[in-house]
Parts: structure tokens; sequence; C-alpha cells
């Protein structure tokens, strides 16, 4: 592992949390970035739900794609085999959950069966081969889009506990002002951009 | 054939899946920075649509109903990965633009929702209208949307900017004639607004960058919603129905699931069951007001 390959994952890191954020940029998982923000508690343990899913999914899809996929010639099947088995592995993972690590369970059990159908876990699965990275950089680049994921969803439930009690014109009430402060967000976020 | 025409009317306009039902808002907001992706966003959703209700429709007495989601997953993702390998071989740029959106067909809550709600429950060729209705519908959307961001960002349509007049392009002049007459600061009323258009001073116009990058797609959303919002309003207020307006994701993951998303594919079960309550509580309101 030399200097560099290093340094190319710390880019990597960089970029794929804060540069061309998640759903900021990307607008990948919108759906529990606008629904689940109400609140900084709730929103933190998404964000740490989906840490903890897209890490591993990135792992094991990239595991699968190395030794199955691509001894096989069948790299072609590969959203297939990568929807199935971030489903299985939700599955999987809350059983186990439930099972042996109480306490996590009880922290993130709620949050688990709704990010099976997130589109940001395939996303990430699916752009870790289409940039050709190997395994570690693609846990990497998993670990650091759910990062970015939290870190905006974080934000916003801030922002929105805030705002609960301003006087927001009647037709910008609810999704559309949540949207205008996402869009803020996104200006903010593109100030990363001088970061590389 | 009735129904066919009607599934095609309910997909474009009364179950919109855009302006009306909210559905699918991770590919409307990433792929509407032109015209052009809208719409081959919209016609390649609307191909996986069609041909899964098709399919989905034809296996719905073969599929045991316990592993029936993944079952439409497999399909759906086999779909999904047919149209992306064509579009790759016959519409390389159109691909590259919509990148890895294509892929993510798959989990677009609009394809699953229309395969439980409506594919397996009818017949073959309503389904299949129903598909192509929804995907319509979709398409249409995305093209509008894509439209007015490529409009007012870019100064163009699909790409095409039309002949020179005044020495600047005629969407230019557009952008700039609703520049001038609703902003107060660069015309102080409409008249002289008019005037400064017609004697054209376009130097220092340029169009509004803003809407084609991630922000605009935020704001053309919030906008789109507020309208909504109105409409639902004064719709409420004259007693009409208008749950159907965002019922999409839009609102609370934590309660979307019998609108088709995330937690309906988890547990069937159970949300049918509260979906069937509901339906039983609304009647009985329903029969109780017509009792009052």
């Amino acid at each position: 592992m030399n200097g560099s390959y290093v340094l190319n994952l710390v880019v990597i890191a960089i970029t794929s949390s804060l540069v061309s954020n998640v759903v900021l940029s990307q607008f990948l998982g919108l759906c529990p970035f606008l629904g689940v923000s109400k609140k900084v508690k709730t929103a933190a343990g998404m964000g740490g739900a989906v840490i903890f899913v897209i890490t591993l999914s990135s792992l094991v899809a990239g595991v699968i794609y190395k030794f199955i996929l691509t001894p096989l010639h069948v790299t072609y099947l590969k959203t297939i085999v990568f929807i199935l088995i971030i489903a299985a592995l939700v599955q999987f993972v809350e059983l186990f959950l439930k099972k042996f690590v109480k306490p996590l369970y009880e922290a993130l059990g709620v949050y688990l069966p709704l990010i099976t159908t997130n589109c940001a876990v395939l996303g990430v699965a699916i752009n870790n081969v289409n940039y050709g990275y190997d395994i570690l950089t693609g846990v990497i680049n998993g670990f650091a889009t759910a990062a970015g994921f939290a870190v905006a969803i974080i934000i916003l439930a801030g922002i929105r506990e805030k705002m609960e009690y301003n006087d927001i014109p009647k037709p910008f009430r609810g999704m559309p002002i949540v949207l205008v402060t996402a869009g803020l967000m996104a200006i903010a976020f593109c100030g990363f951009a001088g970061l590389i | 054939m009735k129904t066919c025409l009607e599934r095609l009317y309910n997909g474009l306009i009364k179950e919109n899946p855009t302006f009306v039902l909210t559905l699918g808002m991770c590919p409307t907001l990433a792929v509407t920075t032109s015209a052009i992706n809208g719409l081959g966003m919209g016609l390649s959703t609307l191909v996986v649509l069609a041909l899964s209700n098709l399919l989905i429709s034809a296996l719905r007495k073969v599929i045991p109903d316990k592993v029936r989601i993944p079952a439409y997953i497999v399909i759906v993702a086999s779909l999904v990965t047919v149209v992306g390998l064509l579009m790759e071989a016959y519409v390389p740029g159109l691909y590259a633009s919509l990148g890895i959106y294509i892929d993510l067909i798959v989990v677009n809550c609009i394809i699953l929702g229309r395969a439980e709600s409506y594919a397996s429950k009818n017949k073959m060729m309503p389904s299949l209208f129903d598909g192509i209705g929804m995907g319509l519908g979709f398409t249409v959307a995305l093209t509008l949307i894509g439209m007015v961001r490529e409009f007012f960002g870019n100064a163009s349509i699909f790409g095409f900017t039309g002949p020179d007049v005044y020495g600047t392009t005629i969407p230019v002049l557009l952008v700039e004639l609703t520049n001038k007459v609703f902003n107060p600061d660069s015309a102080s009323n409409f008249v002289q607004g008019l005037n400064h258009f017609f004697t054209g001073e376009f130097s220092s116009y340029s169009p509004i960058g803003i809407l084609i990058m991630a922000p605009g797609a935020f704001f053309v959303l919030a906008i789109l919603t507020a309208i909504q919002n109105v409409i639902k309003a004064k719709g409420e207020a004259k007693g009409k129905d208008m749950s159907k307006i965002q019922s999409g994701c839009s609102h609370d993951c934590m309660s979307c699931g019998d609108t088709g998303c995330a937690k309906r594919l988890i547990e069937p079960e159970k949300v049918s069951k509260k979906v069937e309550t509901e339906v039983e509580a609304v009647s009985e309101e329903i029969t109780g007001k017509e009792e009052n």
C-alpha cells in the first residue's frame, strides 16, 4: 500500500462525502432525506443506519462482483444481482442485530426496512463498479458517501427544527420550504468543489 | 378498449406520477437538466414500466404471493438491463448523460407501485396500457420540467436556440422579456421594461445558470410542490377529494407504507391490512355523512 494509493483514497472520500454529496448533488436517497428529517434524533438514527448498510453492502457487492460475476463473465447482470443482494442483506442484518446486538437494533431497527429500496444503496454499489474501484476503495467510497448523507440529513433536520416556528407563506408550508432549504444547502455544498 | 383509454387518461392526467402523486423524485430532480435528458429518461422508464406491467400481469397467477416482491424486482431489473444495453448500443450519448439513473429505474417507486397496485390484479391489456399511461405521464412531466429548466438555465429548448433576432436568439429574448417585466430592479415598471426590451440592450444578459445545476432542481421542485399545495387547498375548500395530490414519498417516509414506497415492499400483509382498515374507515365515514 503506497502513498499515492492512500492519497487517492482520501480524495475519493472527500469527493463522495462533500463535493458530490449523495443527496444534494446526485439526488440519491431523497425519500428518507425529505421524509425522516423532522427531528435531529431520528435523522441521526437514519444516518447511522445508512452508513451501516451502505458500507456493508458495498463490501458484499464488491466481493461478489470480483469473485463471482467477473470470473463467470456475467458482469452485465450486476443490477439484478446487486438489488437482490441488498434486499437480502438488509433483512439478514435486521435479523442478526435483533438476535445478537440488541442495543444497535434498538437504535437502527426502525430505519433498516426503509433503506432496502433506497436508491443510494444500489447507486453506490453500481458506481463502485462503473468507476472500476477495487474492494477497499469501494468500501471507503461507500462509507464516505453514506457519511455525506448523514451530514446532510442531520443539518437539514437541525434547520427544520429551528424553522418549526417560522411564519412561512401558506403555499410554501410543508414540503416546499424543505425543498428550498435543501436547495440552499446544495448551493453551500457547491462551495466544497474548491477543496480538490 | 374503453378501459385501455381510461388507463392512459388516468396515467397522463388524473394520477400523473410526478405532478399529482409526486413519486419517483430522484430521477425527476437528477436528469431534468435539459429537455432531451428528461425525454430520454421518461421514455426509458415508459418502456420498462409498460413491459414490466405486461409481464407481471401475465405471470400474476404463477408468482406465489409470498415471494412476489423479489419476483417483481427480478423482472424489473432484467428489463432495465435490457433497456440499458440497448441504449448503450444505439444512443450512447444519451446513455452517458443519463448515467447511473438508467440502472436506478429498478428502484423507482412508480414501477413497483404499479406492479403491486395494478398489474398484479388485472388482465394483461389493461395492465399494459396502465404502464404506458403512467410512463407517458412521467415522460411528459420530465420533459416539461426539463424544458423549463433548460429554457431559463441555458436559454434553449431541446438544445435548439432558433434563428437570431435583434442580434440574439429567441429563447434569450423571451427570458430577457420575462426578466425585465417581472424583475423590478432592472425596470421600474412594465412599460419601461418593454421599452428597454425593444431597444435591445442584451449585453449584460446571461441565463440563470443555477437552474440547470443541482440547487436549481430543488428550487424547481419547491415551486412545483407549492403549486400543488395551492391547488390542493383550493380543491379541499370546494369539498373535493384531493388526497391523491402529493400522496407519494415526499410527505413522510415513516408512514408512506400505503402509497408505493419502502415499507409496503417489506411487510405487504400488514400494510395491505392497514389499507383495508383505512378504506373501511373512510367508507364508514362517507356512509355516516350520507345518513346525517
